[in-house]
Formats: C-alpha cells, sequence, structure tokens
C-alpha cells in the first residue's frame, strides 16, 4: 500500500470500519467482512464456490475439499479449503484459475467414483447438489473403471428417515447436526477410510425429534425420508413460503407440493427464528392435511348423530343457536374457546364476532393450560435476544418437547458459550444436561426456589453479569398457573431489567391473544367459562379449533363443562372428542389451504401460504365468522384475507406495524407485541398438607401424542409412546411393584391404571405421566382448582 | 457378561480420573471390554458410553475406526503377519503363504479350535528385523518357515501361556498414580492461570 | 564389521559415536530406574529445576532440537507459539510410530523410558505445560509396560507429579495408549483420538495445535526422540549439542535401516553429514548390499518419502539437501532395495498401506488412494493397459496437483524436482499414497510397462524376482 504523506494532515480523519477486508475475487476487489469465510465472501461477491461439506448452520469441517480455490495471500498462489480460511486483508482469491478448476473437477470425479448413479430412481435427483455441481464444476465423465462400492440398499436409520451408503459422499452433514445441532449423536461414521459409512448403533435408532433436517440437508441422495420417498420428483414440486404453525416457535417452511397434494415441508433458515431447521413433527405433519379423516362438509345434528349438510343451513342452524341463546341466556351465556390454532385473521373476526357482534366478553384462545394474559404485557424477548443473552432463565416446560427449535437455539447458546442456562424444572428436562445450575423444585414450591436461588452468591453475580431472558411457561399441567407466575413474579421482581418470552406452545396462541381472543372486561377466562359451563351457565359454547376433551388438564371439567353447555357449536378440520358432541360442525381450511398471516411467541407476524385447493368444501374460520356475523346482523366488512389482515394493522393494539406491504418487504415478518394488556397478578399459592405416602404429580406433553395433527400424521402417528406413569429409579422400590406391571394412581377424584416405569429425570417423590398419550387420561388425577396434585401410586 | 464386571469399572474409573475430560478414556475402556471378553460387545461399548459421557453411536464410531478392536470373537492368540514394505522385501508374502498352509486357514479367519486368528498386518514397527509377526502384540522377528511352525506348537502347547497373555490384554502393567503424588485431572476451563513454576508475567522475555 | 548388537535390543547396532539417546541400551536393566539413576538418569531434570522455565526454553531453542518425528520444526521454535496467557497447556507426546520402514521410538520406549520421561518433564518445565499426555502406539505391548512400570517408580520416586524433586514443579504425566490407525500419527489426528474420537486430523491454520489443541486448549505434540534429547541436552549444554551434526541438523538422530542390506538396524547417526553411502556401505553401518547386489533404489525417510537411486547415496543425512534433492528425511528410515526387486510390487506394498490407513476424512485421500491402490493391483497382477499408467499419474494429480518432487536420475536424465509436494488434503496421508506409485513411475517406468496386459501366461512370483523374464 502506498501513501501519498503531503495529503495526510489535510484529510479528514476517516474511520475506517474495522469490519471491512478488503480482498480481491477473481480479479474484482470487493469487501468483505471479518470472520467471513472465503467460500461465504465470495458466493457474497457473486462467486459461488461449489461444497458439499460446508454449511452455513455447522462448524467447517474441511471434508470434502469440493470448495479449493487458488488464494495468495502474499506468498504466491496455493490451494485451500475455502470452507477454512477466513479473509484476510489483500487476500486474493481466484474460484475459477485453472489449476482451482482442475482440482474441483478432481474432487467431483473422485465423489461420483464409488457413487451409485442411479439418479433416475433417486428422490434427490433434480435438487441435488452432487448432480448439480457434477454439471456445473465437474470433468463431465468419469475415468474410473473399478468395482463400486457396495452396501444394502436402503437401510431404515430410524421410523422416519432411510440410509442409502452407497449415494454417501461422507461429508459429514448429517453427523455433524445431529451431533452439534440436535445434540442426538445417534448416527456416526463408522469404519475408517474407504470403507467409512455412517451408521447407527445396533438397536438404537436415530430417532432424534430432528431426524428430518439431515435429510434436508443431504447433499445427495443418501438420506430420504419415508413419507417424501417417491412421492414427488422436485420439477413437478411447487413451493410456497409459509411458517410452520405446529407450534408457537413459528419456524418459516417452504410448503411444497404437487398435483393439489402438499407433499414435504422444508425449512428455510430465517435468521431470527429457525435458521432452516425444523423438527419432525412440523416437517412431516402435513400428512395429516390429505387425510381421509378430515371433515369435508358441515354437520348438524340429528335424532340420528351429526348428518352432512349444507354451508346455508349450518350457518342458519349456528346462528339461530346463538340467538336462542342470548334469549335464554343474555350475551355473557355464549363463551367462545379457541383461535389459538388459525390465523390471525381467522382469531380476529371470530374475536370481532364474540365481543362485537354477539356482545360476550367469555372469549379465551387458552385451554385452562396457559398463562394469564397479562404476561404478554411483560417486556418481551425475541428468541434472537434469549439466545445471546448472558443468562437465560427457564421456568418452563420441558423445550425440547414443546418449542423443539426454541430448544435447539437455547441449546446452540449454550454449547458455544454465549449464554448461561438457569433452569427452575420439576423434571429433568431436554436443555437440563446444557444448563449452568438446574434448580428441581417440588411442584407448587417454584417460587421458594426461585427465592432461594436468587439468593446464592454465585447466581447472584451471573445474574449481575449481563442480561436476562426468562423463558415461562406451564412445566406441569398437573398443577395451576399460579405457582408459575408467583416464581415468575419473583424473578421479575429481583430482575426488572430481565426480558420474557412466553413459551406456550399452540400455533397461534399468541396471535389469537393479541388479536382478541381474550376474556373481554369481566370475562371469564378458559377455566372460568368451562367452570361456568359444566354449572349450567353457558347456553351456547363455540369452539374454534378447540377440543376441550383432549387439551383441558382438568378432564372431569371438560367433561362436565361440555355436558353442561346447553348448545355447543365447533369449528374444526376432524371430528374430535369435543366436536363429535357439537350440534352444528362447520368443516375448517387447514394449514396450506388458507392465506393469512401466524403470530410466534416472540409477537413475530409471518405470512402463512395458501398452496392447495381447501379439503371439501371447507372454509378457513374467518369466513365462518364472517357469514355468522352476517346471519346475527353486522357485516364485518371482510371480502378477502387481505381485508382482514388491514384490519387488524388498523384496528389492533402493537399490531400496527403489520401492513401488506411491511410483510412482503420482510420474509422474517414484524414484530407485534401488545402494549395494554392487564398485567399480572400473582395469585396466592395455597399448598395442602402433603401425605408422605403421596407422589407429586407432574403432568406434561412430549413431542408426539394423541394430537389430532399427530394422530393423522401416519408417519408420526405411531411416534407416541403410550402412556405410563414414571418414578425416579429408587422410588420403584417404594411404590412395591415392577417396572412394567400395571399400578393404581389415584387421587380422591379418580383412580386410572398404567404400566410402571422408572426415569431418573423424575425426581425422588414425584411421578411424571405424560399427557395426552394412548391409556387412561392423567387429566382424570387434575383438579383445575388446585394449586397441585398428589396421587398415590399402588400395585393393582 | 459383557458390560464391565465390577472390578473393570473400578478399573475404568481410576482410567477416567486421569484425564481432564472422561471422553478420553474411550480408547482405553475398550481396549479394558477387549481384554475382558477377547472383543467388545455391543453391551460394553453401550457401558462404555454411559461411562464416558457418550451415545453408543459415538463410542462405536470410536471403537471401528481403530483396527485393534474386534468386534466378533477371535482366536485366543492373534497372529498378525506384516505385508508392508520392507517385511514384503524380506519375504513377508511368503511367510503369508507359509503361515496359511500351515494353520490351514486364509488370512482373516480363525482355526476350527478358536485358538488361532490369522491376520495382515501393516508396519510393525520392527522393519530391520523383517519379515515380522506379532502374536497378541508380542513379537517374533526374522521369522522363518521353520520358526513360524515351531511358535505354532508352542501356542498349541500351551508353552508361551507365560509371555502371550490371551487376545485382549495388550500391556500387563497397568499405571497406577499414587493418590499422595498425582496433581489430578483438572478440566481446561477451570485452568486459568499460568503453573507455579512459571516466570510471573511471561511477556517479560 | 565395527558395530556391536546387543542381544537384548534386537535391531539396534552401537558404534564408536556420540550416544546422545541410546546410552544406556548396552545395559540390558536399561528400562529400571535403578540403572537410569546410576547412569545421570533424571540429573538433567535436576539441572533444569535448577534454572528457571526460561532459561531452560531459551538452551533448547538454542540447542536447535529438529522434531524428529517427520516434518522436523524445532522444538524450542514449537514450544514458543503457544498463545501468551493462555492456560492450561499441556504436551501430548507421540508415540504412535506407525510410519513404514520407521522404528526408534520403540526401541527409546522399550529401552530407556526414564530419559524420555524425564524429557517430558523437561518440556513441561520449560513450556509451562501442566499436564502430560504419554500417547502408546496400541501395537506396542512392550513399550506400553516398560513406559507404564517407569511412570509407576518415577512417580513413587518423587520425579513426577506433585511438587516433583521438593520445587514447585508438578506434572502428571498419563500414559495412553492407541488401538491401531497410522493416521494417529498425525499430531491433529493424534490430539482427536486422545480426546475420544476418530484419530481424524483436523482441520489446519488457523488452528494449529500450538493455539488450539487438546481440549481446545494450546497443545505442544512432541515425539518420542525429540523428548528424549532433552535430558542428555539438559546436562551437557546447547554447545556441546550442537558441537555434534551439522550447522542445520544438529545433534544426533535415530535411523532405521532396513530391506536389503547385509545388516538391517537401528543406528544412532551424526545428524546432518553422515551420507546414505556411508549408512548402506560402511561396515560401521550396514556394511553393503545383501550379496553384494547391486543398489536399485531406497526410500530415505520412511514410507511417505519419495524414493532415491544411486545418484543420491552421496548425500547427507540432512532435512534440506535431501528436501532439494526431491524427498525428505522425514522419520529416519531407509528401506532399500537391490536390483532382485519388483519395483511395482514394492510400490504396490506402501500404496496399499497409505490407502489402508486413510482416515476417510478427505475424498482425495480416501477415494483416490483406494483408486491408485486398484490400479496398481491390476498392473502387478498383469491385467493393466497403457492407459492405467497414465491414470495412475491423472489420479495423482488430484490428490497433489502440480510438479511432484523426485530424485535426479543420470541414467534416465532427468532433473531433480525439490519437496515438498502441494496437495488437496489435509494431511499427508493422501500424497503418501501417490508417493511410491510416482517414484516407481517416474523412476522405473520400464518395469511397469513390461507388466502390461499381454494376454501370456505370468508366474507367480515373490516381490524380489522380476515378475517377467527380460
Amino acid at each position: 500500500m502506498t501513501t501519498t504523506e503531503s495529503n495526510d494532515l489535510e484529510v479528514p480523519a476517516v474511520v475506517p470500519d474495522p469490519n471491512a477486508v478488503s480482498v480481491v475475487i477473481n480479479g474484482k476487489q470487493f469487501t468483505a467482512r471479518k470472520g467471513d469465510l472465503i467460500i461465504k465472501a465470495a458466493e457474497d461477491a457473486g462467486a459461488y464456490i461449489p461444497r458439499f461439506c460446508y454449511h452455513e448452520r455447522m462448524s467447517p469441517v474441511g471434508m470434502c475439499r469440493m470448495c479449493l480455490v487458488e488464494v495468495d495471500t502474499g506468498r504466491g498462489p496455493a490451494l485451500m479449503p475455502s470452507c477454512m480460511f477466513p479473509v484476510a486483508p489483500g487476500m486474493v482469491v481466484s474460484t475459477e484459475s485453472p489449476v482451482a478448476k482442475a482440482a474441483q473437477e478432481g474432487i467431483i470425479e473422485l465423489l461420483l467414483a464409488n457413487h451409485p448413479l442411479d439418479c433416475p430412481v433417486c428422490d434427490k435427483g433434480g435438487e441435488c447438489p452432487l448432480q448439480d455441481q457434477s454439471f456445473s464444476h465437474g470433468p463431465g465423465e468419469s475415468r474410473y473403471i473399478e468395482e463400486k462400492r457396495h452396501y444394502e440398499k436402503p437401510i431404515p436409520i430410524s421410523d422416519l428417515v432411510f440410509l442409502d451408503r452407497e449415494r454417501c459422499i461422507l461429508c459429514d452433514r448429517c453427523t455433524r447436526f445431529a451431533d452439534e445441532v440436535a445434540g442426538d449423536a445417534l448416527i456416526h461414521f463408522t469404519s475408517r477410510g474407504n470403507t467409512t459409512q455412517v451408521n447407527t448403533f445396533p438397536d438404537e435408532p436415530f430417532s432424534s425429534y430432528f431426524s428430518g433436517n439431515t435429510v434436508q440437508i443431504c447433499p445427495v441422495g443418501a438420506l430420504t425420508a419415508k413419507p417424501y420417498r417417491f412421492k414427488a420428483r422436485p420439477w413437478d414440486l411447487q413451493e410456497a413460503e409459509s411458517t410452520c404453525t405446529t407450534c408457537s416457535v413459528g419456524c418459516r417452511t417452504a410448503v411444497q407440493s404437487s398435483r393439489d397434494e402438499v407433499l414435504r415441508y422444508q425449512g428455510v433458515d430465517s435468521d431470527p427464528v429457525n435458521w432452516g431447521w425444523l423438527c419432525d413433527k412440523g416437517r412431516f405433519g402435513f400428512e395429516s392435511i390429505a387425510s381421509d379423516d378430515r371433515l369435508t362438509t358441515p354437520l348438524v345434528r340429528t335424532a340420528e348423530g351429526h348428518q352432512a349438510t349444507s354451508w346455508n343451513s349450518a350457518s342458519a342452524s349456528a346462528a339461530q343457536l346463538i340467538t336462542e341463546a342470548i334469549a335464554a341466556g343474555g350475551a355473557s351465556s355464549i363463551a367462545v374457546l379457541g383461535g389459538a390454532r388459525g390465523s390471525n385473521e381467522d382469531a380476529f373476526a371470530w374475536a370481532r364476532l364474540a365481543h362485537d357482534v354477539i356482545g360476550t366478553s367469555n372469549v379465551s384462545a387458552q385451554l385452562a393450560d396457559g398463562l394469564p394474559v397479562g404476561v404478554l404485557g411483560l417486556n418481551r424477548a425475541t428468541i434472537d435476544q434469549a439466545a445471546s443473552a448472558t443468562t437465560i432463565i427457564l421456568l418452563a416446560p420441558d423445550l425440547k418437547e414443546e418449542l423443539p427449535v426454541l430448544y435447539l437455539r437455547l441449546r446452540d447458546a449454550a454449547v458455544k458459550h454465549r449464554s448461561r442456562i438457569i433452569e427452575f424444572a420439576p423434571k429433568a428436562s431436554g436443555l437440563t444436561r446444557y444448563a449452568w445450575r438446574t434448580v428441581f423444585y417440588e411442584p407448587g414450591s417454584q417460587a421458594d426456589a426461585v427465592g432461594a436461588a436468587l439468593a446464592q452468591d454465585d447466581i447472584g453475580a451471573q445474574l449481575a453479569k449481563g442480561d436476562v431472558v426468562i423463558v415461562v411457561g406451564r412445566a406441569n399441567l398437573a398443577e395451576s398457573s399460579a405457582p408459575t407466575i408467583a416464581a415468575l413474579q419473583a424473578l421479575t421482581t429481583a430482575l426488572p431489567g430481565a426480558a420474557v418470552l412466553p413459551a406456550l406452545r399452540r400455533g397461534n396462541v399468541m396471535g389469537a391473544i393479541g388479536v382478541g381472543m381474550r376474556p373481554g372486561k369481566g370475562g371469564l377466562d378458559s377455566r372460568g367459562i368451562l367452570n361456568a359451563a359444566a354449572d349450567g351457565k353457558i347456553e351456547c359454547l363455540i369452539l374454534v379449533g378447540a377440543d376441550p376433551l383432549a387439551d383441558v388438564p382438568d378432564a372431569d371439567l371438560a367433561r362436565r363443562a361440555l355436558a353442561g353447555a346447553r348448545r355447543l357449536i365447533a369449528v374444526d378440520t376432524f371430528i374430535n372428542q369435543s366436536s363429535k358432541l357439537a350440534d352444528v360442525v362447520f368443516p375448517a381450511a387447514a394449514y396450506a389451504e388458507k392465506a393469512g398471516t401466524t403470530t410466534n411467541i416472540e409477537g413475530r407476524v409471518t405470512t402463512l401460504a395458501h398452496k392447495v385447493t381447501v379439503t371439501g368444501t371447507s372454509r378457513p374460520d374467518w369466513m365462518i365468522a364472517a357469514d355468522l356475523a352476517l346471519r346475527l346482523g353486522t357485516d364485518l366488512g371482510f371480502t378477502n384475507i387481505d381485508d382482514v389482515t388491514a384490519a387488524i394493522a388498523a384496528n389492533v393494539d402493537g399490531f400496527e406495524s403489520m401492513t401488506a406491504e411491511a410483510l412482503a418487504a420482510s420474509p422474517n415478518g414484524v414484530l407485534c407485541v401488545p402494549v395494554a394488556v392487564e398485567p399480572v397478578i400473582a395469585p396466592a399459592v395455597v399448598l395442602a398438607d402433603r401425605n408422605a405416602y403421596d407422589f407429586r404429580l407432574v403432568v406434561s406433553r412430549k413431542l408426539y401424542d394423541q394430537a389430532i395433527g399427530t394422530a393423522t400424521s401416519p408417519s408420526l402417528a405411531t411416534l407416541a409412546t403410550g402412556g405410563a406413569v414414571y418414578v425416579h429409579p429408587l422410588d420403584i422400590a417404594r411404590v412395591g411393584s415392577a417396572i412394567g406391571a400395571s399400578v393404581k394412581v389415584s387421587t380422591s377424584k379418580a383412580t386410572i391404571v398404567l404400566p410402571l416405569a422408572a426415569d431418573d429425570a423424575v425426581q425422588r417423590g414425584s411421578a411424571w405421566i405424560p399427557f395426552n398419550q394412548h391409556g387412561a387420561n392423567p387429566g382424570d388425577l387434575i383438579d383445575a382448582a388446585a394449586a397441585v396434585t398428589d396421587v398415590r401410586i399402588e400395585s393393582l | 457378561m459383557s458390560r464391565l464386571s465390577e472390578d473393570n469399572v473400578r478399573i475404568a474409573q481410576e482410567i477416567i480420573g486421569r484425564y481432564p475430560r472422561a471422553r478420553s478414556a474411550t480408547i482405553p475402556l475398550l481396549h479394558l471390554a477387549q481384554q475382558q471378553d477377547g472383543y467388545v460387545t455391543n453391551e460394553a461399548i453401550r457401558h462404555i458410553g454411559e461411562l464416558v459421557g457418550a451415545t453408543s453411536a459415538e463410542v462405536l464410531g470410536t471403537a471401528t475406526f481403530y483396527e485393534m478392536f474386534k468386534f466378533e470373537p477371535v482366536g485366543k492368540y492373534l497372529v498378525n503377519i506384516c505385508r508392508t514394505m520392507s517385511c514384503a522385501l524380506m519375504g513377508g508374502d511368503e511367510l503369508m503363504h507359509h503361515a496359511e498352509h500351515t494353520l490351514g486357514i486364509k488370512a482373516g479367519s480363525t482355526t476350527p479350535d478358536g485358538l488361532i486368528t490369522l491376520e495382515h498386518a501393516e508396519c510393525q514397527a520392527a522393519c530391520t528385523e523383517a519379515p515380522t509377526l506379532q502374536v497378541n502384540y508380542r513379537y517374533r522377528f526374522r521369522v522363518t518357515p521353520e520358526t513360524f511352525d515351531a511358535l505354532i506348537e508352542d501356542l498349541r502347547a500351551g508353552r508361551l501361556d507365560s509371555e502371550i497373555p490371551p487376545h485382549g490384554t495388550v500391556a500387563r502393567i497397568r499405571q497406577r498414580i499414587p493418590a499422595d503424588r498425582g496433581v489430578g485431572a483438572v478440566a481446561p476451563e477451570d485452568v486459568t492461570t499460568a503453573p507455579a513454576w512459571m516466570p510471573a508475567p511471561e511477556a517479560a522475555k | 564389521m565395527t558395530g556391536t548388537t546387543y542381544s537384548h535390543v534386537p535391531g539396534y547396532v552401537a558404534g564408536d559415536r556420540p550416544q546422545i539417546v541410546t546410552s544406556r541400551f548396552q545395559y540390558d536393566d536399561s528400562y529400571t530406574l535403578e540403572r537410569a539413576v546410576a547412569t545421570d538418569g533424571y540429573a538433567g531434570l535436576r539441572a533444569a529445576l535448577g534454572r528457571s522455565a526460561t532459561e531452560v526454553h531459551d538452551e533448547v531453542k538454542t540447542a536447535t532440537v529438529l522434531g524428529r518425528g517427520g516434518a522436523g520444526f524445532p522444538a524450542g521454535t514449537k514450544w514458543g507459539l503457544t498463545p501468551q496467557a493462555v492456560w492450561p497447556r499441556y504436551l501430548v507426546v507421540n508415540g504412535d510410530e506407525s510410519e513404514p520402514g520407521t522404528y526408534k521410538d520403540r526401541l527409546l520406549m522399550e529401552r530407556d523410558p526414564h530419559q524420555l520421561i524425564e524429557g517430558c518433564l523437561i518440556a513441561c518445565y520449560a513450556a509451562g505445560l501442566s499436564q502430560c499426555f504419554l500417547y502408546i502406539r496400541g501395537e506396542m505391548a512392550l513399550a506400553q509396560e516398560r513406559v507404564a512400570a517407569a511412570l509407576n517408580e518415577a512417580y513413587a520416586a518423587g520425579y513426577v507429579g506433585n511438587n516433583i524433586l521438593g520445587s514447585d514443579f508438578s506434572v502428571d504425566i498419563v500414559l495412553h495408549w492407541g488401538a491401531g490407525a497410522y493416521v494417529v500419527g498425525e499430531e491433529t489426528a493424534l490430539i482427536e483420538s486422545l480426546e475420544g474420537n476418530r484419530g481424524m486430523p483436523r482441520l489446519k491454520p488457523p488452528f494449529f495445535p500450538a493455539a488450539i489443541g487438546l481440549y481446545g486448549k494450546p497443545t505442544i505434540v512432541n515425539n518420542v526422540e525429540t523428548l528424549a534429547n532433552l535430558p542428555w541436552l539438559m546436562r551437557n549444554g546447547a554447545a556441546a549439542y550442537t558441537a555434534i551434526g551439522s550447522a542445520t541438523s544438529p545433534g544426533t538422530r535415530m535411523v532405521a535401516v532396513s530391506g536389503h542390506v547385509k545388516r538391517p538396524g537401528v543406528y544412532e547417526i551424526i545428524n546432518g553429514t553422515t551420507t546414505f553411502r556411508d549408512l548402506l556401505y560402511n561396515d560401521e553401518f550396514c556394511g553393503g548390499i545383501r550379496d553384494d547386489n547391486e543398489l536399485k533404489a531406497f526410500v530415505p525417510g520412511g514410507g511417505s518419502a519419495p524414493w532415491f537411486l544411486p545418484d543420491q547415496l552421496d548425500l547427507p543425512f540432512e532435512g534440506r539437501l535431501i528436501g532439494a534433492a526431491g524427498s525428505m528425511a522425514g522419520s529416519g528410515a531407509v528401506m532399500v532395495m537391490d536390483h532382485t526387486t519388483d519395483i511395482p510390487k514394492a510400490a504396490l506394498t506402501l500404496t496399499r498401506f497409505y490407502a489402508h490407513e486413510s482416515c476417510g476424512k478427505c475424498t482425495p485421500c480416501r477415494e483416490g488412494g483406494t483408486w491408485l491402490m486398484r490400479i496398481l493391483d491390476r498392473v502387478v497382477a498383469g491385467q493393466g493397459t497403457a492407459r492405467d499408467l497414465d491414470q495412475l499419474l491423472e489420479v495423482g494429480a488430484t490428490i497433489c496437483p502440480g510438479d511432484f518432487p523426485h530424485a535426479s536420475s543420470e541414467r534416465l536424465g532427468i532433473a531433480a524436482v525439490p519437496f515438498p509436494y502441494k496437495m488437496t488434503t489435509i494431511c499427508f496421508v493422501g500424497p503418501s499414497a501417490y508417493t511410491p506409485v510416482h517414484s516407481a513411475l517416474t523412476l522405473f517406468r520400464d518395469e511397469f510397462e513390461a507388466k502390461l496386459l499381454k494376454r501370456t501366461f505370468i508366474p507367480v512370483t515373490g516381490i524380489h524376482e522380476p515378475a517377467v523374464a527380460q
């Protein structure tokens, strides 16, 4: 570099960007970012370097050698793997020099040497990086005439994934993903050298919740997903970008369809949210869209049971039921539960219908398994904030089971040493092994546990080090939300600067609450609605994609509520336990069958793609609401989905920024957090005396359960483990029964029978029953009015 | 009897305790398992995974990388005949032919009585004494057809029992660090300062 | 012949030369603490502890103790590459000796484990290394037993562990052993293996072990022989050390000469000045080619080294000169082929070795090495075509693009191409599979051509008989 000395004093001091690195790529000057790998900088500069093992979201391994380019750092050009070297000032990179091209062609030839080239029968053909880069960067023909390696053709490595080791090019992407990203190192390289292969340990399948990602990132057709195998060719697929609503993390997806049928979801790399990853439940749940069990027409109850009917007559009947109910008990005798499974627009239209047209305040998007609405008004954290916070406090359910991709992000924060996790939990969770401290508390006593922890010097010092994000949710359905709220209050009082990320799991629960599916002034919350219905005070109960019999923890309450409600209207995609009882059932359009927006736990509003035609005559929920409103005498003024979206932006507190333009401009969405929400008030927690013989019950969800979307996706349906009561191995003797034997689990309310199992994740003195599994329903044991649930476990 | 025995778990814990991270003990523990059972069983792999905090797949991945680990029963004596350059120059191939003939088996297989497994080996680091072989990793140098046959006779007759332990045992002497002498392994993240004997500011140089 | 052999050290040949690392080999109890202490054992450690760590480090730097593992990097300089003020730092001793033709570390471990332990302690003291892992090749049962016994003795006697010799110097030496994988001799693979993983080399710059090594901490990886030099150096000083050998390669080094010589053996030679002719023909060393045959070729520095011809006999065993002549001094192993050697078959034994030992990480090595072996196998079996010979070089070029080093030959009228080669792999295993192919084809192409497919009967032969009658 030369400097002109004479000008040094006159030139105003320009502060050079400390992060800018000037390099030459293929003869052109380019300013890269400090720390960028050459492969990334070159791509930014428009020079794509072929690659197989390199993946932006995983650490470089330099394994495939495909990305060799010539780099001159002042000592002459040398071949270097561009995925391993960061840019340095003055570096001269040639990605297409004769030497680089020869190296790249050589690698392609070597990779193809033992590759079976069975592209015509390979699912990956047409979207295969090996195929594509063989054309773009390969020599065109092979000189390899030796016998190729042979392995048994695809072997199942899990219930969802097949592995063809002949196609595998040993890039370490799947194995790295399993270890580095998912933390489930269940697939690994075995053997050595030319006979290296990827495999599982015998009888220990790759049963990771994230296994589908390996299929997506496999650069060849070695890994294929059972639900998609031989279903379509990539060139026949059409895709639209959308957001997964299986849970509330809001992972961005590409919904891909062929012949008007959704055939695959692929993760889309949304930097603030999912980094391209999806959980298997989200990825493979598409099967339920085309399920034969989908509702196709409206149903009305007659003496003979449900009869198919026309929309006209169903709407008229429903309007009639509502009108009758108002006449019988006034508007406040009507209650609406649900909205969390649909779009913001669906929820908004239903909120308008309930609050403004019908005039009831008894509206709730939760099912007595959530948190008080006030939690939404707390200083809201983003996922990025949580995953970069100095300290993450978990006061939440097992995120690996309920919000799997949030688990990935927080796990990443912990293993990359960005954050320390302090976990408060009634039993060990997926994040326990990554937590800096885990405080196990006896259900109900979390506020005490928090108080004691905050008084510890080392925890205090850690919390003082930097920013804190609290992830809060219901870790235990067998206790009320009160103890959790009390613990949260203790935390937010001690840490006023902390931000809060609510871990509510239903797909659009945040959006539904945010746009109005919440109690109005003086209105009942979900538990209040259920209690009122059980007491015969609800003339008409409307379920908008809600199934209280499956989801309300207190099963007895749910049964009494549905029996007590005089009129029942349901909007759903399936006939489920609750909609089976309804007087009128409207078939709702499912995911990918309707457009709109959804809101994730952060308050991030993103778009949903309308990709395939609706099933049967089903309609989006918002249309059903608009239709009912019209029949009840009010025109909501919506003629299409854009009208509803615009109405939300125009009218809803905190959602002003979710305009069509803003959403179109930002695929990662816009943040919409309601401001004017009633504050959270910590209720008093009254714990009854505990009988020493009893176990304190923990009931929580696992990723795979009997939920309708899982049960109607054949690939996922078999993955639910089934019910059992788990105690600590050292408590088995106390039960006086053997592992696997059926035992009675009882409270004063009920007795259920379940097999006994041991799990050291469960704390001594407590018992854990997974919720909504095959077999007896632990909800029978739960009393929504009690703070905690104690059970007795006895041999039959 | 395939998980590590109680005695071996004690040895395993002692070995693990020497490393700042338990995973480092994986290979020594695999040797311990092979010493116990003559080969590495799946149950042992699982057990080692539990002991060092790795998945079975990870331990299997490590184990299968290294040739000394066998995953199926082998003979009491593993006879490895070197075939790399120096031994080949001095008749290693011929020695293998002879061995196959004498034992009546091909390289890579075990005699019907289960006594001897014959294998090709790569360089055994005794190149000046070619051709060489190892029986359970005990050397025999400048092996001729005659000395090979005599060796097999001796093995069959049990005359080498004191010198050559059964397959699985490599070193018969273990390191023992006396409790009062050992410094002890410390997790790397728990060491933040220079060792006591180092001159204080290193930058002083 | 003037070389002395000891029946208790098969392979080792002593002579009237300075002995820096093998002086105790003469005793049949050389591996005991008693013998060590009776023969200056741990005197070097005492000398080191009497000085500051910095002084000891400087002494090693001044002596220019070159690494004896293969790369020949000065140990003192290597120790200085650790980043300032990052702790802990570890020492990993590379005793995974498996380079074809090489064995000296095995003898040093079997015959004088206390010298090695003392060397480890000196290194730890000088470079502030707080724990030492002594990684011994899995197949070396005797070495493992001798080192384990020696460590047990040394701990008991206060030479290792807490407050060594009453000082504030405390270090554990942990015996670790492998399980059969050549590539683990590569220092980053050695670290992976020591962490309990598959021994696959790690990415290179900017992640040198000295900066980011074992458990992500600064780590010095030194070869057994390198460390074995330190006790003598500490006792006698850098001046005495550099007085032996050449200016660029001071001291002595252990060299194993195997193959077709009259007296194959491991010799401690004067570094940098002893020529290959001395080694192969002097009575002090090998005493000539077996049966007074003609020398055809020799591998000068372990199986990874390009081959030399009789043309190179007068080169001294000195890293830079060998490099300039187209090969490398490597691990100190000379393999000698006389005129009866079937060159393609000899090349096959080495290529097969490296193909077999590929870890499988880099594509060119994993696929290319095996491809080379398959072609060579076919050629050796008389089933090759002329295309196969070109193919060998083309496949090799994908592992090592550009000019490949080789020796000069008066007979062929070719000049030397100096070391090193370019490579598309992380470590040297892949290129090493190509090295014998390239050397053999470049220097003896006629022998390959003689084997090409003629659809004629080819008798099954041993390696040292010409396969086809000329």
